[in-house]
């Protein structure tokens, strides 16, 4: 479906640019998206953007090369179309839209957000790149010393950027904090960015008549309330068919910020044309949201991502010298590495070990494979016997916050079981598609704080959500709804439960806590266990999350002789309790273990250290189970 | 009816004044007084008082003028305007009814406009214009005389008309299927039987299979498909010179339009590319929405205010070019628009969705925007999955007048020129799913190829859920359930349709991974439904009347029953539903339909689903000293209903341990490439089943009935010995679907004996597991049928006798003791007798008025 005219052309330039962003460090000199601020970038530049494709767009057709001509010399010139939004020509020209010399080509359009739930320190790690330039001048606003000089071109703009975000200001205050405020948030967020500047430019912006028909504020439709950033419309040239719904993508591109762009939509519905002032209006809205709230990137390259760490090497592949000298390096330094995540963990965890143990288990687990509907290397785990209505559990995710790349907290209040949309919902009027909670980005950590929950009645929604949730631990999916049918997509997402008894949604695995220590002022406890981690400590221990779930794994035929053997032998001994559900643990267990340990295969230590785990685990949940009777 | 979609089901208003024409027999049936509709004002002549000359004069069919090669060119060198004034395809002549003659004939009857056809024209127009393409056509018709093409196209139109009347006057469609045309004649041509049609219906519309064309004329169709806007009205010329040629006296709303559909260009939204711009395509997608209708102006009526001089303008792409100079009396600024003489057309916006089957997995769907026009506004409803034929135009988004730059994209839409509904008759149609799948020649090749292996049925076994360990029996159980028997209709003996459907119930021990194959079922089957007996209620499963929060009306809202219509409804925790949501069950599972009567809505609705259920034992563990009702606690005769109920137990033994522990460990280091080598494609099962669904329908043959009648016989002799029955119809109804089912994975249109011998083996293999008596270990159906195994009856009996004989060895006592007579009865009873079994037979007793029991004292009657 993609007709490339010209190919040569367009090769050309997506490799030299492949070329020249392999060079040292090249990468970093791109100004990112997710670090600076739209209005410090310069429009059609090079830009960089991570995120998250959260809907795709129908492919649009846009003119290839096309041709200008001025009526009054009749001079014709040709021009290509290709990486822009908007068919340039100069004052006196024309575009001749019969022109035989047209050409029409195809690109696709993927409305893209950062990804959901990034936690804060990727980011503030790419500020001491080289790029930082940019940061500090986005903090110190423009300070004419740094690398990036506003351009003439900048007060038109801005001017144009106030001009939007007037009216979708006015109304978030009106709508104050209905649900579509939590979202509507990331618009406000942005906006504060621009907020001392928008007072100065105030006088001017405010007499300008903005489009008064404008309807409530644009909602960048992020999957978690309260989230921040630009949402884009990334714009891709070739081979758009491999990317998905939910990947994410590091994007390279010209950032196009062409104030036209919003022009033309507003003037579009006064036209005389009937079919644009019906329901395509709303549509209009969506698809085409004013440039300065979300800029498009047309798309040189793009790469999915593996993982969103920036400690790490980007890709990931064992061809080139850099990763394995990398990956080497790091492995040397693997186990006191382990040690001493396991010992922070013990501490956060209130002393409990096992617990400890079974949480770095959780967290590098990740969906390796899907054997029909079963997905394999999910590791849910329940940890029970939390403190009820403490601020234990917001400390844990602090912590899990701290260690993984991307995470989110959701509380199982009856509110926001009635009241969140979990599952992603197409809007037909709009033609787009709602994000909901659960469409969040592979290897996202969810902690589900049970907790919190309190007595009262789940109505409708608050029912469905609780089944979309037990099928996202269940069967890693998640139904999108498309109104007239479902569509399922899997997903990746290390789900971790914690409540006081017994959760009641499924997991894969029940810890029960056992807390060695209560410390008497916990808020303190926690803040200065985080404080006392030295940075560099906590970095390894990022690098050695992410990179343990990227390792391979298998078992010899040895060793699974020897786990038959046990297997067989554990069944005889107590055929009841012991179970086939027992053995999918116990190997997922041992698989964890392995290479939580840094080894790609299982040997027979850690078979047993698993199966000892699983014990000891075991024991405890029947030890609970005693001590509350008959309760469970 | 090939396409019931697009042929209108009542006749539109357009007649206006008909009334005042002489009666003609083709008049008396059509509604005398018609439906007067706004949208028709472009079809009818009466709002035009200056009619203009009858442009068919120029081409009139009985004498084909020796230039008759002129008319397109002529048109097209009118193009600039957009519509040609005297051009037979934009206007319509009522001149006959002005001079009061009889409207019919070519002649009379009045042309509609196309806007279908002509909305969009304008990249190609002005091209053409650009090209200076005309002096090709010139030095053509110099040189070659009646080799005039069209402008831009190859298209000559009196060979391509010519040879269009052929293939309406020859084309026998080889390949005709009874069920597409009823009520045709294969061996007559086909088309000019629709023309029959149409004259005897009235309705002015020929749908053309473009593959038929293309068997008959490769070059024929190929101009259909890449000059569309050239060919069809040429086409439309054609068939009205050889309809009124036919029928002269016909009398028709205006004149016939080709609906060419079934273009084989695309299939699937995702392959639109640039090159199919202003080509025919067919794609096929799901109806998201529909806007209101637009009046779309056609054609602007302006007056003088000073003379009252007329003029119409045509709209040129959306805008009107207002005269400022009236050309009467040269007054500037005088002319006035009059809305209520302006011409207007019907026009709606329709937005397709891919559906869902031609998704790939992780993308959203694509969308399409529709332009209907006239006829074919609000055919088609939201929700409707339909195929279109239409011509696919990308239109630049407007010049902005006050800026010089554009946005460098096009809007993209297609004009429709025919729907057909592919879900029309799953309504009420029994084979539905013939529309639903279309195999390429190569699949089905494929599929054949594979069903001549031997060892098919093993293999799709092996296939199905292959991460869940053995089992094989029950897998194939599913199988068959997933294939189904044969649909008989016996309504007319009056028993109404008989089951398809097989239901199955799996019940075991948690986690013997009964959910991982439901699971499985659920994403194997297009129509499945996945819901938990906990979650849901009898309306979650039936249907439920709401408000419609949009329009305040009642509308029923259906559950996974009736969704699963057609496809298995996969239904876990069993047990743990209500009692008056299983109640629900007992209609769908036998009569295959649901009743419901609530708020006002009184309806019966098809469930013709197979049932897939699964359900723990009440007390966690299967108690294997219990029957299968004591285990599950499932009433009997929900239980009979099922055709097979197995046990997934787990089995106690070492070599099964082993070869489960090595096929999980296998899960755990094995790359997902490997996993995909070693078993059949899920896809290819998938189409398999499909396959035979739709084309295979097997009947039973001598040899396998007369199986079939000592399988049951045998069955039932089995417990005659012992005074109990051990089947009943249900069972032989349960045999006779399964063997069907067998015969089907063979791709076999007769049930032969080797498919009854293997129902009769998996039906007494689920008997064995689930229906054998505990005490005894004698397979005994009555557990199911009734509840309680006949051993178990029998003990009950005997118990009461020797009750009886107790109380009566003790003498002529008015009264006794509850608790000394339970003691006296356990020392004497060699059997353990429970306190249960003892009051059981003490009802017994009083049942035969031979005692009764007040409190703790036992009275003699």
């Amino acid at each position: 479906a993609q007709n490339v005219p010209n190919s040569d052309w367009e090769k050309k330039v997506t490799e030299y640019f492949r070329e020249k962003l392999k060079e040292n460090n090249a990468i970093n000199w791109v100004p990112s998206l997710n670090n600076v601020p739209v209005h410090y970038l310069k429009p059609n530049s090079l830009v960089k953007f991570r995120c998250m494709v959260q809907d795709m767009f129908d492919p649009e057709f846009y003119m290839g090369i096309y041709e200008t001509v001025d009526p009054n010399t009749n001079a014709r010139a040709l021009h290509f179309g290709k990486y822009r939004d908007v068919a340039e020509c100069g004052p006196q020209q024309e575009i001749d839209l019969s022109s035989s010399q047209m050409v029409t080509s195809e690109r696709q359009t993927f409305y893209c957000i950062p990804v959901p739930g990034e936690s804060a320190w990727p980011s503030p790690w790419l500020s001491l790149t080289p790029c930082h330039a940019y940061v500090s001048a986005s903090q110190a606003r423009v300070s004419p010393s740094t690398s990036y000089t506003p351009s003439r071109h900048k007060r038109s703009y801005e001017e144009d950027e106030d001009m939007d975000l007037h009216p979708s200001k006015q109304k978030e205050q009106h709508l104050g904090n209905g649900p579509g405020a939590a979202t509507g948030g990331g618009a406000g967020d942005i906006h504060g960015c621009v907020e001392p500047k928008r007072l100065e430019t105030e006088a001017s912006a405010g007499h300008q008549i903005v489009s008064p028909s404008c309807s409530p504020p644009l909602d960048l439709n992020f999957p978690l309330p309260g989230e921040k950033g630009p949402a884009c419309l990334v714009k891709v040239y070739e081979s758009w068919d491999s990317f998905k719904v939910n990947d994410v993508l590091e994007v390279f591109g010209i950032l196009s910020v062409d104030p036209a762009l919003s022009i033309v939509n507003s003037d579009e519905s006064s036209a005389l044309d009937p079919m644009e002032c019906m329901d395509a209006a709303e549509e209009q809205r969506v698809h085409s949201p004013p440039a300065s709230l979300v800029p498009r990137i047309h798309v040189i390259l793009a790469q999915k991502l593996q993982h969103i760490n920036p400690l790490l090497p980007a890709c990931l592949n064992e061809e080139e010298s850099k990763t394995c000298e990398f990956i080497s390096n790091f492995m040397a330094e693997l186990s006191p590495v382990r040690a001493e995540l396991l010992g922070f963990l013990t501490h956060a965890l209130l002393g409990d070990s096992l617990a400890a143990e079974y949480l770095i288990l959780h967290l590098i687990s990740t969906v390796y494979a899907r054997r029909d509907v079963l997905p394999l290397g999910k590791f849910a785990i329940n940890l029970s016997g939390c403190p009820r209505n403490s601020i234990f559990t917001e400390h844990i995710y602090r912590v899990i916050q701290q260690l993984v790349p991307a995470s989110h907290r959701l509380q199982m209040t009856i509110e926001n079981m009635n009241h969140l949309r979990f599952n992603p919902r197409k809007d037909y009027a709009a033609n787009r598609l709602l994000s909901g909670v659960l469409q969040l980005a592979s290897n996202t950590s969810l902690v589900v704080d049970e907790t919190q929950l309190e007595q009262g009645q789940l109505d409708t929604t608050g029912v469905h959500n609780v089944t979309a949730l037990g099928n996202l631990i269940t069967w890693q999916k998640v139904d999108y709804d498309f109104n007239y049918h479902q569509m399922e997509f899997p997903c990746n997402i290390n789900v971790l439960i914690t409540s006081e008894g017994r959760s009641f949604l499924p997991s894969d695995c029940q810890v029960h806590l056992q807390p060695q220590v209560t410390p008497p002022n916990m808020e303190e406890y926690m803040s200065s266990l985080l404080t006392a981690l030295l940075p560099s400590v906590l970095n390894k221990f990022r690098i050695y999350l992410s990179l343990s779930r990227l390792l391979d794994y298998s078992i010899s035929e040895e060793v699974t002789k020897a786990v038959e053997e046990d297997f067989v032998e554990m069944r005889k001994s107590d055929p009841e309790s012991v179970t086939a559900d027992d053995l999918h643990r116990t190997l997922l267990v041992a698989r964890f273990l392995s290479l939580s340990a840094g080894q790609t295969t299982l040997s027979r230590e850690r078979w047993l250290r698993a199966k000892q785990l699983e014990a000891l685990r075991k024991a405890r949940l029947q030890q609970q189970r005693c001590v509350n009777g008959n309760e469970l | 009816m090939s396409s019931p979609a697009s042929t209108p089901s009542r006749r539109r208003g357009g007649k206006r004044g008909r009334g005042s024409n002489p009666p003609t027999p083709q008049d008396a049936q059509s509604p005398p007084s018609q439906k007067r509709r706004t949208d028709d004002s472009t079809s009818t002549g009466d709002l035009q008082p200056m009619p203009t000359s009858p442009p068919a004069d120029t081409q009139s069919p009985g004498a084909p003028d020796p230039l008759f090669s002129s008319p397109p060119q002529f048109r097209h060198s009118a193009i600039p305007l957009d519509f040609d004034i005297s051009s037979p395809l934009t206007y319509g002549t009522p001149s006959s009814r002005v001079e009061g003659t009889p409207r019919s004939g070519v002649r009379g009857t009045p042309v509609r406009q196309r806007p279908d056809l002509g909305s969009a024209r304008k990249a190609r127009q002005v091209d053409l214009h650009s090209d200076g393409l005309a002096e090709d056509v010139a030095a053509n018709e110099q040189s070659l005389g009646q080799r005039l093409v069209i402008w831009g196209t190859d298209v000559n139109v009196a060979t391509c008309k010519e040879k269009f009347q052929r293939f309406l006057q020859r084309f026998i469609d080889p390949l005709a299927k009874e069920d597409e045309d009823v009520g045709l004649d294969l061996n007559e041509p086909r088309y000019m039987q629709r023309l029959e049609e149409i004259n005897i219906v009235g309705e002015p519309f020929l749908n053309v299979n473009c593959d038929h064309l293309r068997s008959f004329d490769e070059n024929l169709y190929r101009q259909l498909i890449c000059y569309p806007q050239e060919v069809i009205p040429t086409f439309d010329m054609a068939v009205n010179e050889i309809f009124f040629d036919r029928y002269p006296d016909s009398i028709l709303e205006h004149q016939i339009q080709v609906r060419p559909y079934n273009a084989l260009k695309t299939r699937n939204m995702r392959n639109l590319n640039p090159e199919d711009i202003d080509q025919l395509i067919t794609i096929g997608g799901m109806v998201i929405r529909n806007s209101q209708i637009i009046p779309e102006m056609q054609e602007a009526f302006f007056k003088c205010q000073v003379c009252a001089f007329t003029t119409r303008v045509e709209v040129d792409r959306g805008r009107i070019a207002e005269p400022s100079v009236c050309k009467n009396c040269n007054t500037t600024h005088s002319m006035a628009l009059i809305h209520n003489r302006s011409m207007f057309s019907d026009k709606q916006m329709i937005k397709l969705q891919e559906s869902p089957e031609d998704m790939p997995p992780g993308q959203t769907p694509h969308t399409v925007l529709l332009f209907a026009h006239n006829d074919l506004v609000d055919k088609v409803q939201p929700g409707d999955r339909v195929n279109v034929t239409g011509i696919y135009r990308a239109v630049p988004v407007r010049v902005n007048p006050r800026m010089s730059s554009v946005k460098s994209i096009y809007k993209t839409h297609i004009d429709v020129i025919h729907y057909r509904k592919t879900d029309a008759k799953r309504l009420h149609g029994v084979d539905e799913e013939t529309e639903q799948k279309i195999f390429t020649e190569e699949r089905v090749e494929m599929l054949k190829e594979l069903s001549k292996k031997a060892d098919i049925y093993e293999r799709l076994s092996l296939a199905l859920a292959p991460s869940i360990y053995e089992h094989e029996d029950i897998k194939k159980g599913i199988l068959l359930q997933l294939f189904g028997g044969s649909r008989k209709d016996f309504t007319h003996t009056g028993r109404g349709n008989f089951r398809a459907e097989i239901n199955i119930l799996l019940c075991g021990d948690p986690g013997t991974s009964k959910s991982q194959l439901l699971q499985y079922v659920y994403n194997l089957v297009p129509r499945g439904q996945y819901t938990s007996g906990k979650g849901s209620s009898a309306v979650g499963l039936t249907a439920y009347v709401m408000k419609d929060p949009e329009t305040r009306q009642m509308v029923l809202q259906t559950g996974a029953l009736v969704l699963s219509d057609n496809g298995i409804c996969c239904i876990d925790e069993f047990d743990k539903m209500s009692e008056s949501t299983r109640s629900v069950l007992h209609e769908v599972m036998e009569q295959q339909t649901l009743s419901i009567a609530k708020a006002g809505i009184i309806c019966q609705l098809n469930a013709r689903t197979s049932i897939l259920a699964a359900a723990n034992p009440i007390e966690s563990q299967w108690n294997p000293k219990k029957t299968t009702i004591e285990n599950i606690q499932l009433p009997h005769t929900l239980l009979s209903r099922f055709d097979l109920i197995f046990l997934m137990l787990d089995p106690r033994d070492e070599a099964y341990d082993r070869r489960l522990a090595r096929h999980l460990i296998s899960l755990y280091y094995q790359s997902e490439e490997k996993l995909e080598e070693e078993y059949m494609d899920m896809a290819i099962l998938k189409d398999y089943i499909a396959y035979a669904r739709c084309f295979v329908n097997p009947r039973l043959s001598e040899e396998a009935s007369q199986a079939l009648i000592e399988a049951y016989v045998d069955m039932r002799k089995i417990g005659s010995g012992r005074g109990m029955v051990s089947a009943y119809p249900r069972q032989l109804e349960s045999l006779i679907r399964l063997a069907e089912a067998h015969a089907k994975v063979r791709f076999s249109e007769k049930v032969e004996t080797v498919d009854v011998e293997e129902a009769k083996r998996l039906h007494r293999e689920a008997l064995k597991q689930s229906a054998t008596d505990p005490r005894t270990g004698i397979v005994d159906i009555s557990i199911l049928t009734t509840g309680m195994s006949t051993t178990a009856r029998k003990r009950k009996e005997e118990l009461a006798q020797a009750l009886r004989k107790l109380i009566q060895s003790k003498g002529k006592t008015p009264s006794l003791k509850y608790q000394q007579l339970f003691d006296d009865l356990r020392a004497q009873s060699d059997a353990a007798v429970t306190k249960e079994m003892f009051e059981e037979a003490l009802r017994a007793l009083a049942d035969d008025d031979f005692l009764t029991v007040t409190g703790k004292i036992v009275r003699l009657l």
